[in-house]
């Protein structure tokens, strides 16, 4: 519309021609500004929307104090709002009691000048969350139900697997979510090889000195742990712990569900072990297992084929009696000494499968019912062989683990050979000959040697009484190299050079020094 | 009376901190008169009258749309199924208290589900005109002992914009009458003084089937899903919410400790459950199925909106339960947040942890003790006796039958 009208001004003095030609081009030059700047305005409209009147006057009339008001962006393709009022003042529909501060209508949005989190009030709310999820655990969580702490009682001796088992059972011990006292009792006293492993867990340890040697048998060796038990629960009765004992033998694997479920044990309970009689020799194992068959099918067999011990219940889960392992199928083909190549087989009634109340322990008979036999006057030579000859009436053991049906935890026992070597603390020092010698690079230039080399380091441990870590061959080789290399001979070379001449030496000091270990 | 109510509240909060005090979860009782008003039983304290209005206001309207079921707004029509089979439920008008009348004026649905309140000042016009026609206790109080629920968004104003609303004001017919309505906001025309505020309509079976084991930690640290922009209403923002939506979006987008989005994710209950704040922000208008929602999952509620009045405002403590933050206050929401001392904290979440709490927040098919419905009986109950003076003389006209606007007298 201005346009056609200024159009129109123009054609019309356009029509006087030649008095105005100056006035003419000043006039099409203001002309074309015009259509230029208007051309401006609704391109500005087109991007901003029709409100740009409207926003012209809200920047030039609102007060300064909306510095940290925001006007998001505008976006034509979408209706108007059904609602036009003025951004800072919006009183168009005010309540009618007159004390009401809220409006209705727009409101500027609120933006500080740094949107952005502050690190301390991050670290604040992260301490808040964690203390809440403290909270939660303690009222949801292990310490919900009034748990109690569980004794863990193992028998130790240093050997090769020693580091292999006592690491297992301290993980376990670790995951435990209720307090837990670890009483380790070992054979041929207390040592640094196991007060290191034991220190690392974080649970409360008691290590406990048992002054007698571990034997070579295992039928030995289940006596003297059966007597390293008692004394870890003369411990207990000293001390007068509270809560749950366990027997956590070190080659045995516990479920994390098996402490959950000790936790119900009111005097004396009994759980499934699972009982992997395992020999390492895969064809004992096969003969054994076909020998197993050939049982059941001669005999309806009421020895049970399954490798569990465990409590037994009737119908309405009442203890009746105990699964116990079926040796039969091993007769005399089980482990006698305990580097044998044989399968191991577990007592009876192994202890692992037994919880107790420390409370049966202790001295004063407050409320300790009557089947329980009074610990202080068991006597240990007696021959104690399973935990049920400290009660008085075997028929009062709680089944735990719906009624042992489940299986909770699973007995092995893997040792290595009763000569095998290994480092004092599994820490090597000295260090290791080098086996291949490298030149510049890292990695040999001579491809990896056979197999057989291979062999012979691991024979460290497994070993026969010669030690022999670098074959004579090859010590020949290196001993040669060296002289050849000697002449053309680089700084650095020598350095490299000279160690396998020490290494030489080293060898037959570092077996001497494992033969001690021995 | 009050003096008996109030020994009454000593024996009982005596008898529940001694059994509560066997509890394995630590939650803890509200101390004093206001928190054991949530186990009063109502039973006995006073007597409802159901009318029997003809099916086109209620169960025609719900046949023809049976999404009036599980929308908000389901509160008038499970109030009416409540109280046909409840215990203060007579079949005498001569001696009941309280006359309810069941009307489902939100029942008038969109394609997408939304209701339209248009015809509702009509439909309840004509509802009251059959009562007052058919049966004498209108006339006698003029509506003083009637109560409607109105749960739509401004109540008994029955338009969704505020600015309609205001200028609408109260249904006239409904001035004397006891209006129980979701919608709260202080020295506002939509809430009469004497109004029962009650929670939205949450479906109880939906959330309880999303409920995890209470020993999940709490990880987020504020939860927030829903819209910031009204984009369809109002693109430009800074109407939708009062601004408040968009500048919490604004100032927060960047912060890990808000977990806020406009997703809608099949977890929501579930992440709920695994924070420790959930914003309640205002929308259209203040009140949200969120606090509901955050009550029964034991999220502390963040309350944005200036001048809320909360359910049951007389019966549960909102300020010891949950956090309000100023509008204008938004953009300082963290520092707020997490200078709240951590015991402050968790003396909260034990006091959401009330499972009296959470009950009375639900309205459960079929009613159980404590609930939202008996609250509601409650706060009916509390405002017995009537006052002698709503007993209008023989003849004597106080309202205005043909007040309000023109299109709200046609007939329905």
């Amino acid at each position: 519309m201005k346009l056609s009208a200024l159009h129109q001004s123009y054609l019309n003095r356009r029509r006087s021609p030649l008095d105005s030609s100056v006035d003419a081009s000043s006039k099409s030059f203001l002309a074309v500004f015009w259509l230029v700047l208007h051309c401006l305005c609704c391109l500005i409209s087109l991007l901003l929307g029709f409100r740009f009147s409207r926003l012209v006057f809200f920047f030039l009339v609102s007060t300064p104090s909306s510095s940290n008001l925001y006007s998001p962006p505008f976006r034509p393709d979408l209706p108007p709002p059904r609602i036009d009022l003025t951004p800072s003042n919006a009183t168009t529909a005010e309540a009618k009691t007159s004390s009401s501060r809220v409006v209705v209508g727009r409101h500027g949005i609120l933006i500080r000048p740094w949107p952005h989190p502050d690190p301390v009030e991050v670290m604040k709310a992260h301490r808040i969350i964690e203390r809440v999820q403290r909270e939660q655990k303690a009222v949801f969580g292990a310490g919900a139900k009034g748990s109690r702490t569980v004794i863990a009682v193992t028998p130790t001796y240093v050997r090769t697997f020693q580091a292999l088992h006592l690491n297992g059972v301290m993980h376990s011990l670790m995951l435990v979510p209720y307090d837990v006292v670890w009483i380790v009792v070992e054979a041929g006293g207390v040592s640094n090889e196991t007060a290191s492993i034991v220190g690392k867990s974080g649970v409360r340890v008691i290590h406990v000195g048992f002054d007698q040697r571990m034997p070579n048998t295992w039928e030995d060796r289940g006596k003297v742990e059966v007597l390293m038990r008692l004394r870890a629960l003369r411990v207990v009765k000293e001390e007068k712990l509270d809560g749950v004992v366990m027997f956590a033998d070190d080659s045995n694997m516990h479920s994390m569900e098996f402490f959950d479920e000790i936790q119900n044990v009111k005097w004396f309970g009994a759980v499934s072990v699972g009982i992997l009689a395992h020999s390492g020799n895969a064809e004992e194992m096969v003969m054994s297992m076909d020998k197993r068959r050939e049982m059941e099918e001669e005999e309806s067999s009421s020895l049970s084929s399954l490798p569990v011990q465990g409590p037994a219940c009737n119908a309405t889960d009442k203890l009746i009696g105990w699964h116990v392992f079926n040796t039969l199928p091993y007769a005399g083909k089980s482990a006698v000494y305990i580097d044998d190549v044989a399968a191991v087989l577990p007592q009876k009634l192994e202890w692992c499968g037994f919880v107790l109340n420390s409370r049966i322990l202790w001295d004063e008979a407050e409320s300790k019912p009557e089947w329980v036999k009074e610990f202080g006057l068991l006597n240990e030579n007696e021959g104690v062989e399973s935990p049920l000859s400290l009660l008085n009436d075997p028929s009062m053991v709680e089944p735990l683990g719906s009624c042992g049906r489940q299986v909770l935890l699973w007995w092995l026992r893997v040792e290595a050979r009763a000569d095998s070597k290994f480092p004092p603390g599994w820490v090597i020092d000295p260090p290791l000959e080098i086996t291949v010698a490298a030149k510049r690079t890292p990695w040999p230039d001579v491809p990896p040697e056979p197999p057989t080399k291979k062999k012979d380091q691991m024979s460290l441990s497994q070993g026969n009484n010669n030690v022999v870590v670098i074959p004579k061959h090859q010590q020949q080789q290196q001993q040669r190299s060296s002289k050849v290399r000697k002449p053309k001979r680089r700084s650095k070379r020598n350095k490299h050079e000279a160690k396998p001449t020490d290494t030489a030496t080293q060898v037959s000091s570092s077996t001497k020094h494992h033969q001690e270990r021995n | 009376m009050t003096n008996r109510l109030s020994l009454s509240a000593i024996l009982l909060f005596l008898f529940f901190s001694a059994s509560s005090a066997q509890h394995n979860v630590r939650t803890e009782r509200i101390s004093g008169s206001a928190g054991d008003v949530l186990e009063d039983n109502p039973v006995g304290k006073l007597k409802v009258y159901v009318y029997e209005l003809p099916s086109k206001y209620n169960k025609k309207l719900l046949q023809k749309d049976p999404r009036c079921l599980t929308h908000m707004f389901a509160a008038e029509i499970f109030m009416h199924r409540f109280l046909l089979s409840s215990p203060v439920r007579t079949l005498n008008p001569d001696e009941a208290d309280w006359f309810c009348s069941p009307i489902y004026p939100t029942c008038d649905l969109t394609p997408t589900g939304l209701p339209l309140p248009f015809k509702s000042p009509r439909m309840m016009r004509s509802a009251i005109q059959l009562i007052s026609s058919n049966w004498p206790y209108w006339n006698k109080t003029e509506g003083a002992d009637h109560f409607f629920v109105v749960p739509h968004d401004f109540g008994a104003c029955f338009h969704y914009q505020e600015e309609k609303a205001i200028e609408r004001g109260i249904l006239p017919l409904l001035k004397r009458a006891t209006l129980v309505q979701t919608f709260g906001q202080r020295n506002h025309v939509c809430l009469d003084q004497g109004s029962i505020t009650i929670p939205p309509f949450a479906p109880p079976q939906k959330m309880h089937a999303h409920l995890i084991p209470p020993d999940v930690p709490r990880s987020i640290f504020v939860y927030f899903r829903g819209l910031f922009y009204d984009v369809n209403n109002d693109p430009e923002g800074g109407y939708y919410a009062r601004g408040a939506r968009a500048a919490v979006w604004e100032n927060f987008k960047n912060n890990p400790l808000f977990d806020i989005s406009t997703d809608h994710p099949t977890t929501y209950y579930e992440d709920m459950q695994r924070s420790i704040f959930c914003l309640c922000p205002l929308g259209w208008a203040p009140w949200s199925p969120r606090l509901v929602e955050a009550v029964v999952f034991g999220c502390i509620p963040v309350i944005i909106a200036d001048d809320i009045v909360l359910p049951f405002a007389d019966a549960i403590p909102w300020e010891e339960i949950g956090v309000f933050v100023a509008e204008k206050d938004v953009p300082e929401l963290d520092t707020i947040l997490t200078s709240i001392p951590t015991e402050v904290i968790l003396r909260k979440q034990r006091l959401l942890a009330n499972p009296s709490m959470k009950q009375a927040m639900l309205f459960p098919q079929p009613a159980q003790p404590g609930d939202a419905f008996h609250q509601i009986l409650n706060g009916l109950a509390r405002k017995l006796p009537h006052d002698g003076s709503v007993y209008l003389k023989a003849g004597e006209k106080v309202l205005n039958w043909t007040a309000g606007p023109v299109g709200d007298l046609k007939p329905w």
